[in-house]
């Protein structure tokens, strides 16, 4: 009996869960279906049997090059992660193995910037890259991803950090290890897996962060995000180039996602899975 | 060598201080255990011995030698934590050949001194396995093993039986105590069981609110506790502490009798009982009864003997083997 009602619970629990991813990943299915139809067949309305051509994406290509948005958005979104690593790495190390009173009121500070709105300081970043010469350069567009992506990987690092048991640290001291050695057999092996899906999750970020690379860029540093903007405003009726675009833009994220799924679900509830 | 002196160690976090002043002598190859209550600072004793705690004051010497102010690694000491603390990460082999390949000990040696270890306990086939497929009692063994390779001045031990069942932690009481025989190394051992504080120890250091409350072997705190603290915490079940009338027939603030040192008949004797709750194992029957006049005591009775709730029976305490006390808490 309870064998009975348990089976038709993960029954029912298995086909919520397929409903809802469905639903979600809905809108990007139809997108992708949408970029290999003709400009008549997207506006004719609903199917979801495409004619298969690849007209779009050649006009797409044609238009503007892909491949430089592509290379752009590797630059900064890699770029701002490896730096956000090496500034969170050891800021989220004292946090996690010295705090202090303050450190929580830090990292609650930390976090606090990021429920600003970002068009808040639209003004004075646009006059500061502007006075400095950063519009438009990857490197200011990297810096600025950094700062922006900063207090989520401080905090998902400190989560990580905080769950290595002290004791094991202790342990290695008492079994002979020097500072060096305790980082490199003992703490670094441990937070590595941690390390990583920060990385992960923070190289998507970046890949989609549309705010600031859209405003901050007009040709030169600008990356996937504008590629697709910029055929959304002026040709925002035609509908099967701009989910061509989508589709190019949004590819490598899902790929690189889809072979990274594990350490994505850790980062993304933020170490909460044991 | 593992001799370890303390002279005047006390230990604050901030403002608060654990240990006030502390003076211990322990000599090599003793087996010496640290009890008392929960957070009296026994495991902040054993983390100063170690070096994982700054003293606040005093000194610290290991054969002789002030390590006050040296690093854990310096002192060639070996811990083994409650949580074992394995490095997850690692095979169990790699987890006991930790300390010697810190210790820069070429392949050869640490490979036979780790196949010696395993050998010794038991973990010859475990070898490949990470710490999390282990058991608990595996997972001990493991610690231990990475404790005895590096062949330390002194173990220490904090609570590394608790998280054990039962059964296990017998076996393994007998394990380190047999290891102790054969290694004959210092060993400091930090517990909150009776039976492991008795039979292991060579010397019991009771601690209370960070204080030494008594140091000697188990029958000397068994037989001639100092004062009420050591007389109600050494002996299992507690002893039974009468004040009053009782207690001043005997020139005594309190008495102190034993459960085992009540005599029980059913006809006639000094207090006269009821019986509340009686626990029959076969080997014992401990007794829990309400004595007119006296109070609430305990009575442990060799084999089966038959009382049951509710009956009457009279008690009376062995001359020799009260213990008096006077109103500062002290042995008279
Ligand atoms: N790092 C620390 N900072 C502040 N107080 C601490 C710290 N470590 C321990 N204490 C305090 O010191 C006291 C003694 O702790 P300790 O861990 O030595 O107790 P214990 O005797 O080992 O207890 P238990 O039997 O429960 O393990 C406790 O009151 C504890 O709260
Ligand atoms: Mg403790």
């Amino acid at each position: 009996m309870a064998r009975a009602v348990s089976t038709r619970r993960k029954i029912g629990f298995t086909v919520a869960a397929w409903v809802v991813a469905m639903l979600i990943f809905f809108p990007i299915l139809y997108t992708i279906i949408t970029s290999f139809k003709s400009e008549t067949e997207a506006i004719a309305g609903f199917s979801l049997i495409p004619s298969g051509t690849l007209e779009s994406y050649a006009e797409v290509q044609a238009q503007s090059n892909y491949f430089k948005f592509f290379l752009n958005s590797v630059i900064i979104a890699v770029g701002s992660t490896i730096l956000a690593l090496v500034v969170a790495v050891p800021a989220a190390w004292s946090m996690a193995f010295s705090p202090t009173k303050r450190t929580k009121d830090i990292l609650m500070w930390m976090l606090s910037t990021k429920m600003m709105p970002a068009v808040a300081v639209l003004v004075p970043i646009y006059l500061i890259f502007r006075d400095t010469h950063l519009l438009d350069t990857r490197i200011g567009l990297t810096v600025m991803l950094m700062l922006i992506n900063l207090p989520i990987v401080v905090w998902m690092l400190y989560t990580y950090f905080r769950e290595i048991p002290g004791e094991i640290l202790e342990a290695a001291r008492m079994d002979g290890a020097t500072l060096w050695g305790e980082i490199v057999y003992v703490l670094t092996p441990m937070a590595v897996p941690g390390i990583a899906s920060t990385m992960l999750l923070n190289i998507i970020l970046a890949w989609n962060e549309a705010f600031w690379t859209i405003r901050l860029t007009t040709t030169n540093a600008a990356p996937l995000t504008a590629f697709i903007a910029s055929f959304s405003s002026p040709q925002g009726l035609f509908w099967a180039k701009l989910s061509a675009a989508s589709t190019l833009a949004i590819a490598p994220i899902l790929i690189m996602g889809w072979f990274s799924q594990r350490q994505l679900v850790r980062g993304l509830t933020f170490g909460a899975v044991k | 060598m593992g001799n370890i002196n303390l002279k005047k160690v006390s230990k604050s976090f901030g403002a608060t201080t654990i240990i006030p002043e502390i003076d211990l002598e322990i000599e090599d190859g003793e087996f010496v255990v640290f009890v008392g209550p929960s957070g009296c600072g026994k495991s902040t004793l054993l983390r100063l011995i170690a070096g994982l705690e700054d003293t606040s004051g005093g000194s610290i010497s290991i054969d002789g030698r002030d390590v006050t102010g040296e690093a854990p690694a310096k002192r060639r000491l070996a811990m083994v934590f409650q949580s074992y603390a394995l490095y997850p990460h690692m095979t169990v082999y790699k987890n006991i050949a930790f300390p010697l390949k810190m210790a820069g000990e070429d392949a050869a040696v640490i490979d036979k001194k780790v196949k010696d270890a395993a050998r010794v306990l038991n973990l010859t086939n475990y070898l490949e396995r990470r710490p999390g497929q282990l058991s608990g009692g595996q997972r001990q063994r493991v610690a231990i093993g990475r404790a005895i390779v590096r062949q330390p001045s002194a173990f220490l031990f904090d609570e590394p039986l608790s998280n054990l069942d039962a059964a296990l932690r017998g076996t393994m009481r007998l394990e380190i105590s047999e290891l102790h025989h054969q290694l004959k190394t210092t060993m400091i051992y930090v517990t909150h069981d009776q039976v492991e504080a008795m039979t292991m120890a060579d010397k019991i250091v009771v601690l209370n609110a960070g204080n030494i409350e008594q140091v000697g072997s188990p029958m000397e705190l068994y037989k001639t506790p100092k004062n009420l603290f050591v007389a109600g915490f050494i002996g299992s079940p507690k002893m039974n502490l009468i004040n009053g009338a009782a207690a001043a027939k005997h020139g005594a603030t309190t008495i102190g009798v034993r459960p085992e040192h009540l005599g029980i008949s059913t006809t006639a004797g000094e207090w006269k009982a009821t019986v509340g709750v009686a626990e029959h194992l076969g080997s014992d029957t401990f007794l829990h009864v309400h004595a007119d006049d006296v109070g609430p005591l305990t009575v442990r009775a060799d084999g089966e003997i038959g009382v049951h709730h509710g009956e009457t029976v009279f008690l009376t305490p062995s001359p020799a083997k009260i213990h008096r006390f006077g109103a500062d808490g002290r042995a008279m």
